[in-house]
């Protein structure tokens, strides 16, 4: 199966298998006005099975909260054919607007506006802090 | 907001602003006439979104002995959250017309997003099971005031130990000072969280867990009783079940040192029975009033006065 390759933009590689689409909706990209390509199950050394997305466009991308979904992605920037950056994610000190607080004691459960903020508490279990209320957060996957 | 100082949590001050504010605080004791004018002019507003009758008089007392003014409320109903203000909303209001604020939310956090919007010192007063760390502020000038310094002796802390955020706090304050035996009094159903544990074992200090009052009051140096309480509870069965669990009885106060200093954040229901009030060792009034002079410390510290 051919799919051309990227003149500006970007090759999100190592998507855990199954979950592109997911990917592909938290970025929008049903919205972004250029090409992508979204490929499943492509055979992989490194996790047997990955996905890949092909953004054939130069839009911003959150690598933060990138690394929150999967710490494992690849984002492979592109500038006329050719591999500008290659970047690995990792997991974000802070987490803005990208999940909520599940303690319904938090203050925000009930103010409007403000911004739901988390902060890593231990990278290798994946735990974040609320930073109003404090409360962990563990099983986001 | 601005570059003032505010106290959400107790880790906000270090140990020597601490001492600083105890410094203060022993200064005001004897000498309450030099710092009878020291906020003349200026306004603490008491933003209480859920009742407290003790942190609220003592704040309110703390400013008059100060000679400053106090405006406010006292319950959510009488503020414009009533009609769906947020609290950003009212701290900014508030900013307008207070010099320092004081404030109570019955959700945690609140007085943080509060100190964010607010463009002069924030107090936290509370935040529901969260912090409060004015209590943290009375409890360590009371044991300083008896026991004559922060470290170097053996503390007891009972009741609600899940939930109390009372007992959390101090925690994390006595963890700064040398010397200190930690002997946890409850529950298996109410002991303490295990963050907490962590915290207690990541310091290496000496502390146990026990299931009587009886078994650990003979070496205790210090008694922290807490009230196990119903807002914290979301099922009332549980309440119910545990609420008489650990109760301090006169009799319970034979084998214990002469010295023992019996603590309590109050309210009291009837965790400390009533006639253990007479006893030289119980402390918890004296404390409320350490919670007016440490408070009048923080205020003139917050305004930069002192």
């Amino acid at each position: 199966m051919n799919i051309d390759g990227v003149n500006t933009g970007y090759v999100i590689d190592h998507i855990k298998a199954g979950t592109g689409l997911e990917i592909y909706n938290f970025l929008k990209l049903d919205k972004a006005d250029c090409t992508v390509a979204i490929i499943q199950r492509v055979e992989s050394t490194k996790y047997g099975y990955k996905d890949i997305i092909k953004i054939d466009g130069d839009i911003p991308i959150d690598c933060n909260t990138l690394g929150y979904m999967d710490e494992n992605i690849t984002v492979n920037r592109i500038k006329d054919r050719k591999l500008l950056e290659k970047i690995h994610l990792e997991l974000p000190e802070v987490l803005t607007n990208v999940i909520r607080c599940r303690n319904p004691r938090c203050i925000t459960s009930v103010e409007e506006g403000i911004e739901h903020r988390f902060r890593l508490a231990d990278r290798e279990t994946r735990k974040y802090r609320c930073v109003y209320c404090d409360t962990l957060h563990t099983d986001f996957q | 907001m601005g570059d003032h100082r505010n106290l959400i949590n107790i880790t906000d001050l270090s140990a020597a602003e601490i001492d600083h504010l105890i410094e203060i605080a022993d200064d005001i004791i004897a000498d309450p006439v030099k710092y009878q004018d020291m906020c003349a002019h200026k306004k603490l507003a008491t933003l209480f979104f859920e009742p407290s009758t003790r942190t609220r008089l003592s704040f309110t007392a703390a400013m008059m002995e100060l000679g400053g003014n106090v405006l406010g409320f006292d319950q959510a109903s009488s503020s414009s959250t009533s009609k769906g203000e947020s609290v950003a909303d009212t701290i900014v209001m508030a900013s307008c017309y207070a010099d320092i604020i004081a404030m109570r939310h019955p959700k945690e956090g609140a007085p943080f997003v509060g100190a964010q919007y607010a463009s002069v010192p924030v107090i936290n007063a509370g935040d529901g099971g969260h912090f409060h760390p004015t209590q943290t502020l009375t409890d360590l000038m009371t044991i300083h005031r008896k026991k004559g310094s922060l470290g170097g002796y053996t503390i007891g802390m009972c009741g609600d130990l899940k939930f109390g955020r009372t007992v959390h706090s101090l925690i994390n304050a006595l963890l700064r000072y040398d010397d200190i035996k930690y002997v946890m009094i409850s529950p298996e159903e109410l002991e303490l969280p295990d963050y907490i544990k962590d915290t207690l074992d990541e310091a290496g200090v000496e502390w146990k867990e026990v299931r009587s009052l009886d078994e650990a009051i003979p070496e205790l140096d210090i008694l922290y009783m807490t009230r196990v309480q119903r807002e914290r509870f979301f099922n009332e069965e549980d309440y119910i079940r545990l609420k008489d669990s650990f109760i301090l009885r006169r009799e319970m106060l034979d084998p214990a040192k002469e010295d023992l200093a019996i603590l309590h954040p109050l309210p009291r229901v009837n965790e400390i029975a009533k006639d253990v009030d007479d006893d030289p060792r119980a402390c918890y009034f004296y404390q409320a009033l350490m919670g007016k002079y440490i408070r009048m410390a923080l205020i003139l510290y917050l305004l930069g006065l002192k």
